[in-house]
């Protein structure tokens, strides 16, 4: 009995043996390659170092800052109305998103709030944003894993609604439209009908990319299981929004938080997934388009008269104090810490953007996947370059 | 002297010169063809644009136009490139095509070499490419284009064995290798004792069909196998150090190939040149155009798949090939054979 023990022992033994030195003679020398500056996954500037075996990733880490603009920086030598032009560019595609915490930090600072009608409007402003960055997400993935035709939809159909912020705010991309106690202007004419318009077309672009794109068995066979996040996981590093979603945490701070804006009228769910993996934030974001949809339709429905802009005086001054806002953007959490010393700008304002914790779990993500699934995985955390270097 | 300046048509040297000729032409021609018809206006109309309209008639002239530009363009090695691979890699890929050109049969008499062997022959010059990707690779010393080399050469090993699988189904039921002798065989089939359309091999070998259309998908590199130029992931695989010229030399062997493989295709299971009721001098003049408009049907198909899939990865090619593509072309082969020698 212990004979075929031993046997069995030595041969196992000998088998490794010979692995081992079939391993030491076949041992080839791994490759750095640099996937950035200039790569077409990064959408951006993004520069991420891979060190791999073959097509395997044995160690990777991001470089960011090669698109860093200073904006925390730039902020100090701004008043406070200004501000509101340099940080419509920080997430590019969620242009109005990035307004709108800032100002509420004003506004708490001062102690004013928008009047009904403002904060309505800068909802649906919100939510509208929201849908326009957040359907360019479900058409790219698409591009990223190599069918190029969802994009083009994706743009197509997100036209619709920056032609709808561009008739209210003057601006396709950069609508600039918050202001301290209110908004720029009032809604122009025809524009609620042709927005439930939109809304619908919105609803179709996002059916429309569950059949395409979703339902596409490659899809699901590049996406599932790849890039998996546990919950404890995304909770150490920090991530937010869709991503910590797609790890089954329930964490919206669009229902989490009490806001001086209008998401406590409406009826809608937070979305989260259990899986963690790359089809689950796909899954999420495209919940995510919908549900944003539908706040969009309930609030047009409620929208209350009267003023949009509350008193202020000409020449603001906030007084000092400080305050920290976040919001729940396209992207992941967003927040502005605001130091004010009684001056016409913040004396210190730090800001916290999504992507720039989202992507500090690749270190830790992308050990082990191939090449092709460092592309899934980029895509699927959803980050935009000026929202990490800002 | 007179007899000096005739020219002799039928002399070899002659023939052979025209025939080299025709398919020179022919290659920029199927290329620009498929470019303009599927790349440019096709795709375009799936995504909802126009895409050219400005140069000539519905931007018939976008691609024309497109390679006088690359002609005009610096021809660029890179710092540590090995310049004499490097310059002979597209050319090398170029051949593969043209040697593809060299036995498809376009009419019962316009066929360059009608050799016995054809469909083997034209299979195995196909993955001559692979060698001119590889060169490509290795000497543009990018590691990007290494990566889309070496994945090129992996793919050979996957879809290799399932095209050529696909078509032995077809090769038993026409009982000849020749692409000239299966026309034949399915212009004299019949079906069910009805030879009116003759018996167009796609009927009895629908499988070897969608085989064949996936495996060739694979050869040319497209998606939703087109990982050794997966631009999301590897710039442009093997071409990212390629301008000019000898990117348009790429660009000529991939649709140029296209051309060709969707022409075996319309040959081995769509009857090739052959109209139902068009025989002899009138089939040479027709067949042409009957076979260019059986190309266009396979081309549609290989490339609507190819706007509208994403990508697999590698080893997800192989398991395909290796658990799903080769074990069902070995029953399909099982089969006609069987019904070969029971039918018959």
């Amino acid at each position: 009995m212990t004979t075929t023990t031993d046997w069995k022992q030595s041969a196992y033994v000998a088998a490794q043996a010979a692995d081992a030195r079939v391993n030491v003679e076949l041992e080839t020398e791994g490759m750095t390659l640099n996937l950035g500056p200039q790569h077409p996954a990064t959408h951006g500037t993004l520069r991420i170092v891979v060190r791999l075996d073959g097509e395997q990733v044995v160690w990777a880490e991001p470089v960011c800052g090669y698109m860093h603009r200073g904006y925390e920086k730039l902020t100090e030598v701004r008043t406070y109305p200004q501000v509101t032009t340099l940080v419509n560019r920080i997430d590019w595609l969620g242009h109005f998103c990035n307004e709108v915490p800032f100002i509420l930090a004003a506004e708490k600072l001062m102690g004013v709030e928008a009047p009904p009608r403002a904060q309505w409007l800068r909802t649906i402003f919100f939510e509208m944003a929201r849908i326009a960055n957040i359907s360019l997400f479900l058409g790219d993935m698409g591009v990223q894993l190599g069918a190029i035709t969802p994009v083009f939809y994706a743009f197509r159909d997100r036209e619709y609604v920056l032609n709808l912020m561009e008739s209210v705010t003057g601006g396709r991309f950069h609508p600039n439209f918050d202001r301290i106690g209110g908004i720029k202007d009032d809604l122009p004419k025809g524009w609620i009908d042709e927005t439930k318009g939109v809304m619908k077309r919105v609803r179709d672009f996002c059916d429309e990319m569950e059949d395409l794109l979703m339902g596409n068995e490659i899809f699901q066979q590049r996406t599932r299981g790849v890039g998996v996040i546990p919950p404890a996981v995304a909770a150490d590093y920090g991530l937010s929004g869709a991503n910590a979603r797609a790890s089954g945490i329930d964490w919206d701070l669009r229902r989490d938080e009490d806001y001086p804006l209008a998401w406590k009228e409406v009826d809608f769910k937070v979305w989260t997934h259990p899986d963690g993996d790359s089809f689950a934030r796909y899954w999420v974001r495209l919940q995510e388009t919908r549900e944003a949809a539908s706040i969009i339709e309930q609030l047009l429905d409620g929208l209350p008269s009267g003023a949009i802009q509350a008193k202020v005086p000409r020449i603001i001054k906030v007084p000092a104090g400080e305050a920290w806002v976040h919001t729940e953007n396209p992207l992941g959490e967003m927040g502005y810490y605001v130091v004010s010393k009684g001056g016409l700008g913040p004396f210190r304002c730090k800001i916290r953007t999504p992507s720039f914790n989202n992507i500090s779990i690749l270190p830790w993500l992308l050990r082990g996947v191939f090449v092709p699934d460092v592309i899934t995985i980029l895509a699927s955390l959803y980050f935009i370059l000026g929202d990490i270097d800002r | 002297m007179g007899h000096l300046l005739a020219l002799d048509l039928t002399a070899y040297w002659a023939t052979t010169t025209i025939k080299v000729l025709v398919v020179l032409g022919l290659i920029p021609a199927g290329a620009l063809i498929l470019g303009y018809v599927f790349l440019l206006k096709m795709m375009s109309f799936m995504q909802s644009r126009l895409g050219p309209m400005e140069a000539g008639p519905y931007g018939t002239l976008q691609l024309v136009a497109d390679g006088v530009k690359f002609l005009q363009k610096e021809d660029i090695f890179p710092d540590r490139a090995d310049r004499r691979v490097f310059a002979l890699a597209p050319v090398v890929v170029l051949m593969s095509t043209f040697l593809l050109y060299m036995v498809i049969p376009a009419g019962p008499r316009l066929i360059v070499e009608d050799l016995d062997t054809g469909v083997i022959f034209a299979l195995a010059v196909s993955s001559l490419s692979v060698i001119g990707v590889l060169m490509a690779g290795w000497a543009s010393a990018n590691k990007y284009a290494l990566i889309g080399a070496l994945r090129a050469a992996g793919q050979l090993i996957a879809y290799e064995l399932p095209l050529v699988l696909a078509v032995v189904g077809v090769a038993i039921q026409a009982g000849t290798f020749s692409l000239q002798g299966i026309v034949h065989a399915q212009a004299e089939g019949s079906i069910f004792g009805i030879g009116a359309i003759g018996n167009p091999f796609i009927l009895t070998q629908f499988v070897g069909f969608v085989l064949f259309l996936a495996a060739a998908q694979a050869e040319l590199s497209q998606t939703p196998f087109d990982m050794p130029v997966a631009e999301s992931e590897l710039v442009a695989g093997y071409m990212t150090e390629y301008t000019g010229f000898r990117f348009l030399f790429f660009f000529m062997g991939e649709f140029g190939t296209a051309f060709a493989l969707s022409a075996i295709g319309a040959t081995l299971f769509l009857g090739g040149w052959y109209l139902p009721g068009v025989h002899g001098t009138l089939a040479d003049v027709v067949g042409p155009l009957v076979l260019g408009a059986k190309i266009m049907m396979v081309a549609f198909l290989i490339f609507w798949v190819r706007f509208s899939y994403p990508r697999f990865r590698e080893d997800q090619l192989q398991a395909i090939a290796w658990k799903f593509l080769i074990p069902i072309s070995l029953v399909n082969i099982l089969v006609t054979g069987v019904l070969k020698v029971v039918v018959k």
